[in-house]
């Protein structure tokens, strides 16, 4: 200050904002208020860095500096280096992703991938273009993705036993998340249904299939579920788990909307009513558009902890991507690469999930605000 | 929900011609009942179709709908056991067995997460940047990755990254009585001699008077305003009261030290792999989401009650302990019941890397062997349903116990 007065003169209001002091900006300030800003925090810091040089090194060369990219078996991996060995993973990747499925055949389940984002889009954004008439295209895209990856009528076709991979991951998600989705709503309005038996029965069913892990559904498909079927009869393995998957999703789904129908103020309900609406034209018309609306985060979660949950197949013997991994890891060319080959799924599943679980939180966020 | 009622039947008697079905179709009463006839009609003739196609497909099969199996030798063997068992015990004894190591890992399992949990979830909260963002990685990392895949990852490194025994022997133990090895981690296992009733005595009577102290602590806290260290209290007379009772009556206690025969260690109390890793995966995965819950719990306290404990000179710590979780508990609780059932549903999955629980004794060997479906798949969800009603139960107690009191 004493420069400034001593050198230059200024009007009052004209003097141009000196530099805040050194100790409240800038990264000395960052560092005290976020790093050190008591003896707790100090050590924890301390702690944390400790921590950090312990894990993150050695991490380091093994899975980069030390690493080998690509190399024809384990041997020449271990005489190369000895980090991890990608070069397995990178062989094995294809495979990995589309399963059994024939090579020259492995467009289509690119395009039904990609055909599911365009059945998606109109669901989850609001402002998609032509959403209306989108909307047909994503109620028809079930059945176009069954033919698309099954075959028939043109297309050659391919067996549910070559189904394997992340194909089935996304298969059986996909599959329990959209068809869960009417039986869960229809669970939901019972479960808030005035009469009592439709009540009980709807309530015992969702809370028997929240009462028992995934697993022992399975083996109910793998193993009873053809006992209650007309004698003779039978159906594939992967219909079967998929027919339980939508059950186990359909309770859970249940909870979610039963979630959004009591978020939903009486005074919808009791308008719907006094506008004359029947029961299911005043659902149709008035709460569950609002309702399923304010469920779709809790929708996206359910589909998040399904798509995880996918990957227990493996214990009834189908071979999801992790079933894939796991029987990758009996080639003798390759032993014992467990590691990397988890390491690697653990990334593919953490990426799309932390994206999903991403959006789920951009929706909260959105609906939070348009509802205050 | 209620759906309006066309108006009643007998103001339309001078349009006169309805039948009297359709009137009672559009008396809302009539026409729930009707309804409800008619769905429970439904189930019933569903569930009487598929339970004549079991009859019928059991006969074919030439099977028998009986639980006499439960008595018959099961003839495998079961790595850990809590009570005693060999493979001439019955599948009665094998379920059992099965049944308790579920309960086992869902208890072990649950402690390790809810503590863990509660320490991320506080830690995520930390004013500390960097240890907030290193929290904020690990549970991403947890939740977004099956858990399954954390069970075979954790297994297969407790496998191949353990030394094996006889290196265990040299570098990884520690001072020589706990060893950590591939084949699971070794640790001496105390035997109680001749007078080691004093001990156990000793310590009864010290959480008896940890009970009583408390609760007398509490009275005069409320009284005349005076805190005792309570906490502090407690923790010497239980560890403190033992001890003294050990030392007077000279140390009643043996120690069964494992050692290297051959390939492995003997004796002991052993950890094994199977159990290490699902533990580990079962409470890692558990917590994160835990930790969010705790989170979202300790946030939706108002900053107003930090401000007024802090204001009234309480400090940061006991203000969180004091103040902030007890009111956060009304919170967290009921979603961490449903998180407490997850983790105890998601014990099933030890059938992955081999640890016997129920569904790998029952509903696994027990079934290959004896071909009884259906018996076998029965006591597994059964078992399941039992659990989750208990711990439902006891959750919703406690959640009653904590909540606010409205006068």
């Amino acid at each position: 200050m004493s420069d400034a007065t001593t050198t230059q003169s200024y009007a009052p209001g004209t003097h141009p904002d000196m530099p805040p002091p050194l100790l409240s900006s800038g990264v000395i300030y960052w560092v005290r208020k976020n790093l050190l800003s008591s003896w707790t925090n100090a050590v924890l810091t301390i702690v944390a860095f400790w921590g950090l040089w312990v894990i993150l090194p050695p991490f380091y060369e093994w899975a980069f500096a030390d690493a080998v990219f690509t190399a024809v078996d384990r041997s020449e991996c271990q005489s190369l280096g000895d980090g991890a060995c990608w070069a397995f993973i990178d062989e094995r990747f294809k495979i990995f992703m589309y399963g059994f499925y024939p090579e020259p055949e492995r467009w289509r389940v690119v395009l039904a991938f990609l055909l599911l984002f365009v059945a998606l889009g109109p669901l989850l954004f609001d402002n998609f273009p032509y959403r209306g008439k989108a909307m047909l295209f994503s109620m028809a895209y079930p059945f176009i993705a069954a033919w698309l990856l099954l075959g028939g009528f043109g297309l050659t076709p391919v067996g549910t036993d070559e189904f394997a991979g992340m194909l089935l991951n996304v298969i059986i998600g996909v599959t329990g998340i959209a068809f869960s989705l009417p039986i869960g709503i229809v669970l939901a309005l019972g479960r808030a249904s005035q009469l009592p038996a439709v009540r009980i029965i709807c309530i015992t069913f969702i809370e028997f299939i929240r009462g028992v892990p995934l697993i022992t559904l399975l083996f109910l498909a793998s193993t009873m579920l053809s006992y209650f079927l007309p004698p003779g009869t039978s159906f594939d393995l992967l219909m079967r788990v998929l027919i339980m998957v939508t059950l186990f999703a359909s309770g859970y789904m249940a909870e979610v909307i039963r979630g959004g129908l009591q978020a939903i103020p009486r005074g919808q309900y009791e308008a719907a009513d006094s506008l004359g609406l029947k029961y299911w034209l005043s659902m149709r018309l008035v709460v569950l558009p609002q309702a399923l609306k304010i469920s779709i985060p809790g929708i996206v979660n359910t589909f998040i902890g399904l798509f995880k949950d996918t990957t227990l197949v493996i214990i009834i013997g189908l071979l999801d991507m992790l079933g894939m991994g796991r029987a990758s890891l009996a080639d003798a060319n390759w032993a014992g690469l467990a590691t990397e080959v988890y390491i690697s799924i653990a990334i593919f599943f953490f990426l799309f999930c932390f994206a999903m679980s991403r959006y789920s939180l951009y929706l909260e966020k959105k609906l939070e605000t348009g509802h205050q | 929900m209620a759906s309006i009622d066309t108006p009643a039947p007998s103001a339309h008697s001078d349009s006169g011609q309805r039948n009297i079905l359709a009137r009672l179709w559009y008396n809302k009463e009539a026409r729930g009942v009707f309804l409800q006839i008619l769905t429970v009609a439904i189930l019933f003739s569903f569930i009487a179709y598929i339970t004549s196609n079991a009859i019928a497909n059991l006969e074919l099969l030439g099977k028998t709908f009986s639980f006499d199996f439960l008595n018959v030798p099961a003839n495998y063997d079961i790595g850990q056991t809590l009570i005693e068992y060999d493979s001439k015990s019955t599948h009665l004894r094998a379920g059992i067995v099965g049944m308790l190591n579920t309960l086992l890992i869902a208890v072990c399992g649950i402690i390790t997460a809810t503590a863990l949990g509660f320490i991320l979830g506080v830690l995520r909260l930390s004013p500390n940047w960097l240890v907030s963002k290193m929290v904020y990685c690990f549970i991403e990392y947890m939740r977004n990755v099956p858990v399954l895949l954390h069970i075979l990852l954790l297994h297969a490194s407790v496998v191949h990254l353990l030394p094996k025994p006889r290196e265990a022997q040299e570098w990884a133990n520690i001072a020589d009585s706990i060893f950590f090895t591939n084949r699971g981690v070794f640790s001496p296992m105390p035997l109680p001699q001749d007078g080691f009733g004093w001990v156990t005595g000793a310590f009864v009577a010290a959480v008896a008077g940890v009970f009583i102290f408390s609760r007398w602590a509490k009275a005069r806290q409320d009284a005349t305003g005076q805190h005792l260290p309570v906490f502090w209290i407690s923790l010497a007379a239980l560890f403190g009261l033992p001890l003294l009772a050990y030392l007077l009556t000279g140390a009643p206690l043996d120690w069964d030290t494992p050692a290297l025969k051959g390939f492995n260690f003997r004796g002991g109390f052993v950890i094994r792999p199977e159990f290490l890793a699902l533990w580990l995966a079962l409470s890692l995965y558990t917590s994160a989401f835990i930790a969010e819950i705790v989170r979202a719990g300790i946030m939706a306290i108002g900053r107003g009650q930090w401000e007024a404990s802090l204001a009234v000179g309480i400090s940061r710590g006991r203000t969180l302990n004091l103040v902030i979780i007890p009111q956060a508990m009304r919170v967290i609780v009921p979603p961490l019941t449903s998180q407490f059932l997850n983790l105890t549903k998601n014990s099933s999955l030890a059938i992955a890397i081999g640890y016997m629980d129920v569904v790998a004794t029952v509903g696994g060997i027990t079934l290959m062997q004896t071909g009884k479906e259906m018996e076998t798949m029965m006591i597994v969800i059964g078992f399941y349903l039992t659990v989750s009603l208990l711990i439902s139960s006891v959750m919703n107690w406690y959640n009653n116990r904590i909540k606010i009191v409205e006068r």
